[in-house]
């Protein structure tokens, strides 16, 4: 599936000024080694020591919450595009 | 106040950085919080000090990120901490006392507190242009204060929020902007326009400014209570930071030797309907699996709280716990504190009522400990939740015999209410199984 990948402007300057990247990929396993091979500066950003997402990226497939979708278990389909955001808060309290 | 008491440091990597319009770490995507130099502050401050300032927020000056040479301009903060005899004699507890933020200055809502800090840091930091994701109050307070110090602003909203809160954003000539999906989608899209509009967003880039005036409500409340910790705290929660940051308030107080070392239960209060941080504290999970909100209570309602993690480990550390309540009865718990202690508050204060009650009925919260309920924001911002509650009775002559007719008609129907209860009373010590709760209508109970 080919998708597209939103790299947000603080990580730019691990790929190169790249702002985004449309690459195969069928899931987020895959998104990830594609992005590891292709910016290996990027990888210990998104992912811990243990190999897991970091607590506070978020994923958004199509302005959805990837969690919402089935997370790692989702299958991309053509033209989905994926966003890397920082979790914030605000609202009340 | 010198710039160096304070600076920016990552809350899971440590790696400090300059004081600087920024939120998150870029090595491990973590926020960032504001610390300070201790040692320096423990020799300026003492509780003398503060007494003798004007009663606002900025009385606790240099326990927050304030640029050097500030010079605010509106007394935010300082609400009454009155004590709740009669709300406490309904729910349960004899030491029950309400932190009253349903009248901060100056939109009526605890927002005024982090808004004001966050502005100051604004100025100082060059922006012209001051922004936000809301649920409502933080928009309200944003564009008042905007105005107020020359910024402006720009809104980010939910489509559906109260009518009171659009129309008390527009009033103050903010530009506001109604995105149709969640709080979590507007705060979502305000990430990424914060990273492409040289824009102070109080709750992105200038958030770790802006949690820090939430620290306030926990030095007023020790100070009102005359320098001393409760022993225990509710406080509502969206994203989770205000109890995190009462927390750091009471730390740092013992820390600065102005309050003696205390053990305080911290307690979180949610709606059922958008729950994610108490449903992780009652399945022992230190972890937030997000959910889709569906409550009245929409100044609660994130789904995906970034601050959810840390509010677990203060609140589960603590030796507290965090409840919800179903809709109808944040209604019932808004009615409630109006009609005990004369307090209107909004949804998310009905929330911090109910959840209060029931952790009193579990026994997590006992009768004789102080307890500290956080009531956040005001009453008149969400009276649609109330409109079935209450009808307009038809209107009379300007006559004294129209009056008492119109009192007799008011006594009969509350002789019916009193035989409806009697006869329902007397079926159930006929059933004997039956308790008394179950037995008599809710509504008679609360009349």
């Amino acid at each position: 599936m080919s998708i597209t990948v939103q790299i947000p402007t603080p990580l730019r300057r691990l790929t190169a000024g790249t702002p985004h990247l449309t690459c195969e990929a069928a899931n987020l396993n895959e998104l990830f080694a594609t992005l590891d091979l292709k910016f290996p500066d990027l990888k210990s950003h998104l992912r811990d020591e243990a190999g897991e997402v970091r607590r506070f990226l978020n994923i958004y497939v199509n302005e959805e919450d990837i969690r919402f979708l089935g997370g790692a278990s989702y299958s991309f389909q053509e033209g989905d595009e994926v966003l890397l955001v920082p979790s914030i808060a605000g609202g009340s309290v | 106040m010198p710039t160096s008491t304070y600076h920016l440091r990552c809350r899971e990597c440590g790696q400090t950085f300059e004081n600087q319009p920024k939120s998150f770490c870029e090595h491990c995507f973590s926020p960032l919080e504001v610390t300070y130099d201790y040692d320096t502050i423990k020799k300026q401050v003492s509780r003398e000090l503060f007494a003798s300032r004007a009663p606002n927020i900025w009385r606790y000056r240099e326990l927050l990120p304030l640029p050097e040479g500030y010079q605010p301009s509106l007394p935010v903060g300082y609400t009454p901490l009155v004590s709740a005899p009669r709300l406490g004699d309904k729910v349960g507890s004899r030491r029950l006392c309400i932190k009253n933020d349903a009248v901060c200055l100056p939109t009526l809502s605890f927002k005024d507190r982090v808004v004001a800090v966050a502005l100051a840091n604004a100025r100082a930091f060059g922006f012209d242009t001051v922004a936000c994701s809301s649920t409502g109050n933080l928009a309200n307070a944003v564009a008042a204060q905007a105005a107020r110090e020359g910024f402006k602003a720009w809104i980010f909203i939910p489509s559906d929020l109260e009518p009171a809160k659009i129309l008390g954003t527009q009033v103050f000539g903010a530009e506001l902007v109604r995105i149709n999906g969640s709080y979590d989608h507007v705060n979502r899209l305000c990430s990424q326009i914060a990273d492409e509009h040289p824009w102070g967003f109080v709750n992105v880039n200038l958030r770790p400014y802006y949690a820090e005036g939430s620290k306030t409500v926990g030095y007023e409340i020790a100070e009102q209570l005359g320098w001393k910790l409760p022993d225990n705290v509710v406080v509502p929660m969206a994203g989770g930071s205000l109890i995190t940051k009462i927390k750091k308030a009471f730390d740092e107080l013992v820390l600065l030797g102005l309050v003696d070392p205390k053990p305080v239960k911290f307690f979180g209060a949610q709606a059922s309907g958008c729950s994610p941080i108490s449903t992780a504290i009652k399945q022992y999970s230190g972890e937030i699996e997000p959910q889709r909100p569906k409550t009245i209570a929409r100044s609660l309602a994130i789904g995906n709280p970034a601050d959810g993690h840390y509010a677990i480990k203060a609140i589960t550390k603590s030796g507290g716990w965090s409840e919800d309540i179903a809709d109808h009865e944040i209604v019932n718990s808004i009615q409630l504190l109006a009609a005990s202690e004369g307090i209107f508050t909004e949804t998310a204060g009905g929330v911090t009522v109910g959840t209060a009650r029931k952790l009193i009925q579990q026994d997590r919260i006992l009768p004789d400990e102080t307890t500290v309920l956080c009531i956040t924001g005001n009453g008149l911002k969400t009276t649609d939740v109330l409109g079935e509650r209450y009808q307009a009775e038809k209107p009379i002559a300007a006559k004294l015999s129209e009056f008492e007719a119109y009192l007799g008609t008011k006594i009969e129907a509350a002789k019916t209410e009193v035989a409806k209860i009697s006869s329902a009373l007397a079926r159930a010590a006929s059933v004997g199984t039956q308790t008394f709760s179950s037995a008599v209508p809710a509504t008679a109970l609360e009349a």
